[in-house]
């Protein structure tokens, strides 16, 4: 659980801002493939599959 | 098409049902075409809005917004940005998923910026009460400015709404923008849009960003859009802002008109995922599912398989003793007739393994695997989307060719397009059914486990090692860069449609039988003319062998036989077996395989066929051996040996596994990559491989 930080907004890929990850969302790790990758997420109602190269580029703060 | 028909075209992300609305809206009117100078199928078909108005429908690809990442994306983008009378929809319906609206508006926001009439079709509403969701319809429309309906395709609820809708929407002609990009810098938007004022802000800013040209812009125009695209870090914040910008306005609507009560939810995903995506349970459950589709796809088909093959030869027979004699009936009943059922033949296996893959993509599992299967993939230079391209790749190369379309990364695509051809596909099987039967004792292995069956699964995995090795090798040569972008949207879990399901088989399978099954069938009209025509000594042929057994009082028969393989040798196509047995002498074949392996060309199986037509040269005769007999003894003469021993038996089923001897799929490769190239490279790539490793099976093993 945790937020996507405004300032990775230039970093994260544009399909993955239309497709709901935009700075200031909630994000959920859902589960991590059995080989460590890729990472199901979901965020703002959508359940994602990204590899770790992509979901690298997206920082998140943590909430607790 | 009638002029007054209303064009419309349907668009929305994946996984929202928009293939159900069109199979409810069109029926069995559907046609699949093509997009003109593109590979991606166009869908269309037509409805009947009212009693006096009629609508020409066409299905878009699914996509997540207008800017494209794949081939199939782009389809939308460049049919949207249409400015032709006769193309350009006059009226777009979106179809959204009521669980995932936020979503899905940002299609619909850049959808309405282009100005055109837009119906939103908010569909699986029966799902709401179960997600605890709840919408103000009245509202909606009103901060919308358009028509909204609420629809459940499956359920066919709301169907009738929704043509209303694209009637009343037709009628009033009006289109507003939901967004105004110039709110993200004036200055810089004023200067767009000033331009070509026939053009709306959206537009010219699709064609900035998307380097996408319709035809009504001038050169001087595209110069002027292009001088936008210097500042390319400037392009990219801008499209950034603006998704950020369309969340926004989308978010400001949905507050006033979405509610979801979380308490109220429930979801079995949570759960099923658990199961599906396991460590050890996933990959056994995708195991097991592999499992059933081979068994179904061998069991299921074998009747219906042998009744189509008895069925030809029947029909064959019927036309030889029914037609007058003469060449227009020896094309029919040797050219034209088993042409037809060397197509109609995979149908049974083609449509069974298309059933399987509609069902796991209609019911979600097939994220799944993707998901599983990615890491794996990658390590050879593939995608987890290549795993649906490789299993279909078992059944026919073809349509696993053109299922490679959803994987965005180019390098990816390519390498999976070119090591589906290993895949042991259902054109192989006859030959290996016959081979097999001739050189490998039908006993068991390990107490139970037949040896011949056994050699059939070894051929398999052969195919599959070898498809994933040259995938590995290609991943290290291939120099190409791409920025490998992997997003999967795992959908909800869905029983799956009966009728999507099976309209999904029945257009897959029109699709072979159409494009490969004109080249197969013209190429076995061709190979019929190669084989009953040849030069001089082939129309003396019958004089000549007469002269020559004249003194050794054979029957009408045995004549008759021998006539016609001397015929054939002296035909056109025996002529190039024999100039090409050299070359293969060493592989352990004579001319006769020499033949073989030519008209193997239309397709592997016609490999049989033609043994078939040299060894059972009178066959009518009933005291003659069946094929496979004949096949078996079947002597060298320059050795003495039989042809089809084990070193040669062997050899040739390597070849068979390794070289690349389908014209269709080099034809599809065409067409998906777009250059000779690359279908070049597997023709002599994959057939010099096998003549490589059938020259070193045979050497050794000799």
């Amino acid at each position: 659980m945790g937020y996507i930080s405004e300032e990775s907004l230039d970093s994260i890929p544009l399909k993955l801002l239309e497709m709901g990850c935009l700075p200031g969302a909630e994000v959920q790790l859902v589960q991590i493939a059995p080989l460590k990758d890729p990472l199901y997420i979901c965020v703002n109602g959508s359940h994602l599959a990204i590899r770790k190269e992509t979901a690298s580029k997206i920082k998140i703060l943590k909430s607790e | 098409m009638s002029k007054k028909d209303i064009k419309v075209a349907l668009i929305g992300n994946p996984n929202t049902g928009k293939t159900s609305l069109f199979n409810q809206l069109t029926g069995l009117t559907q046609k699949v075409g093509n997009y003109p100078g593109v590979t991606v199928d166009k869908k269309q078909g037509s409805c009947k809005l009212s009693s006096t108005q009629n609508a020409i429908i066409t299905d878009l690809p699914g996509t997540y917004s207008i800017n494209p990442t794949s081939v199939d994306e782009s389809i939308v983008l460049k049919t949207l940005l249409k400015k032709d009378i006769k193309e350009s929809p006059d009226v777009i319906l979106v179809v959204a998923d009521v669980e995932n609206l936020k979503r899905n508006l940002l299609l619909f926001s850049q959808i309405k910026d282009l100005e055109i009439p837009t119906v939103l079709a908010i569909n699986m509403v029966d799902q709401m009460a179960r997600k605890g969701i709840s919408i103000d319809l009245t509202a909606l429309k009103e901060e919308l400015n358009t028509e909204v309906v609420l629809i459940s395709a499956r359920k066919n609820q709301g169907i009738e709404a929704v043509k209303a809708a694209i009637i009343k929407c037709h009628v009033a002609a009006k289109a507003t923008p939901m967004c105004d990009n110039k709110k993200i810098d004036p200055a810089y938007f004023e200067k767009l849009k000033a331009i070509n004022p026939n053009y709306t802000l959206y537009e010219l800013w699709l064609m900035v960003t998307q380097k996408n040209f319709p035809e009504g812009i001038s050169k001087q125009e595209k110069e002027q859009l292009l001088s936008f695209n210097k500042d390319v870090s400037k392009l990219k914040r801008y499209q950034h802002k603006e998704t950020i910008y369309r969340y926004q306005e989308i978010n400001k609507v949905l507050q006033k008109t979405y509610l979801v009560d979380k308490s109220k939810a429930k979801d079995v995903r949570a759960r099923l995922d658990k199961i599906f995506t396991h460590r050890i349970f996933g990959y056994f459950i995708f195991l097991l599912v592999l499992l059933l589709i081979f068994q179904a796809i061998f069991d299921w088909s074998s009747l219906p398989m042998d009744l189509i093959d008895t069925t030809f030869a029947e029909l064959s027979d019927f036309a030889r003793s029914n037609l007058p004699t003469g060449i227009l009936s020896d094309l029919i009943v040797e050219g034209i007739i088993p042409g037809i059922g060397g197509v109609i033949i995979f149908i049974p296996q083609i449509a069974i393994l298309f059933l399987f893959i509609a069902v796991l993509e209609e019911t979600g599992y097939m994220s799944r695997v993707v998901f599983l299967m990615d890491k794996i993939m990658r390590r050879f230079g593939m995608n987890g989307k290549s795993v649906i391209p490789l299993i279909s790749g078992t059944a026919c190369a073809i349509p696993a060719i053109m299922a490679t379309r959803t994987i965005s990364s180019w390098k990816e695509r390519l390498i999976t397009i070119l090591v589906v051809p290993f895949t042991t596909c259902s054109a192989r099987l006859p030959v290996y059914a016959i081979l097999i039967s001739l050189i490998i004792p039908d006993t068991k292995i390990f107490g139970f486990y037949n040896l011949q069956a056994f050699t059939l699964l070894m051929l398999y995995a052969l195919g599959f090692g070898t498809a994933i090795l040259a995938a590995y090798i290609l991943q290290k040569t291939l120099k190409i860069k791409t920025t490998s972008f992997f997003v999967v949207e795992m959908p909800n879990y869905k029983l799956p449609s009966v009728k999507n399901v099976l309209f999904d088989v029945l257009e897959k399978t029109k699709a072979f039988v159409l494009g490969a099954g004109k080249i197969i069938l013209a190429l076995s009209v061709v190979l019929w003319f190669l084989a009953s025509n040849g030069p001089e000594s082939y129309k003396n042929a019958a004089q000549n062998t007469i002269e020559k057994v004249a003194n050794k009082n054979l029957g009408v028969e045995e004549l008759q036989q021998k006539i016609a393989a001397v015929k054939l040798e002296n035909s056109y196509i025996g002529i190039m077996g024999k100039s090409i047995e050299p070359a293969i002498r060493p592989l352990g074949y004579d001319w006769k395989i020499g033949i073989a392996l030519i008209t193997s060309f239309a397709a592997r199986e016609v490999f049989v066929g033609t043994l078939a037509t040299i060894y059972s040269v009178g066959s009518d005769d009933e005291n003659t051996t069946t094929i496979k007999e004949k096949m078996r003894s079947e002597i060298n003469p320059a050795t003495g040996k039989k042809i089809f021993n084990f070193p040669a038996g062997m050899s040739l089923l390597v070849f068979y596994a390794f070289a690349m001897q389908c014209m269709a799929t080099l034809a599809i490769v065409k067409r998906e990559t777009k250059t000779w190239k690359w279908p070049l490279i597997q023709l002599f790539g994959m057939t010099g491989l096998a003549y490589v490793c059938s020259l070193i099976v045979f050497q050794i093993l000799k």
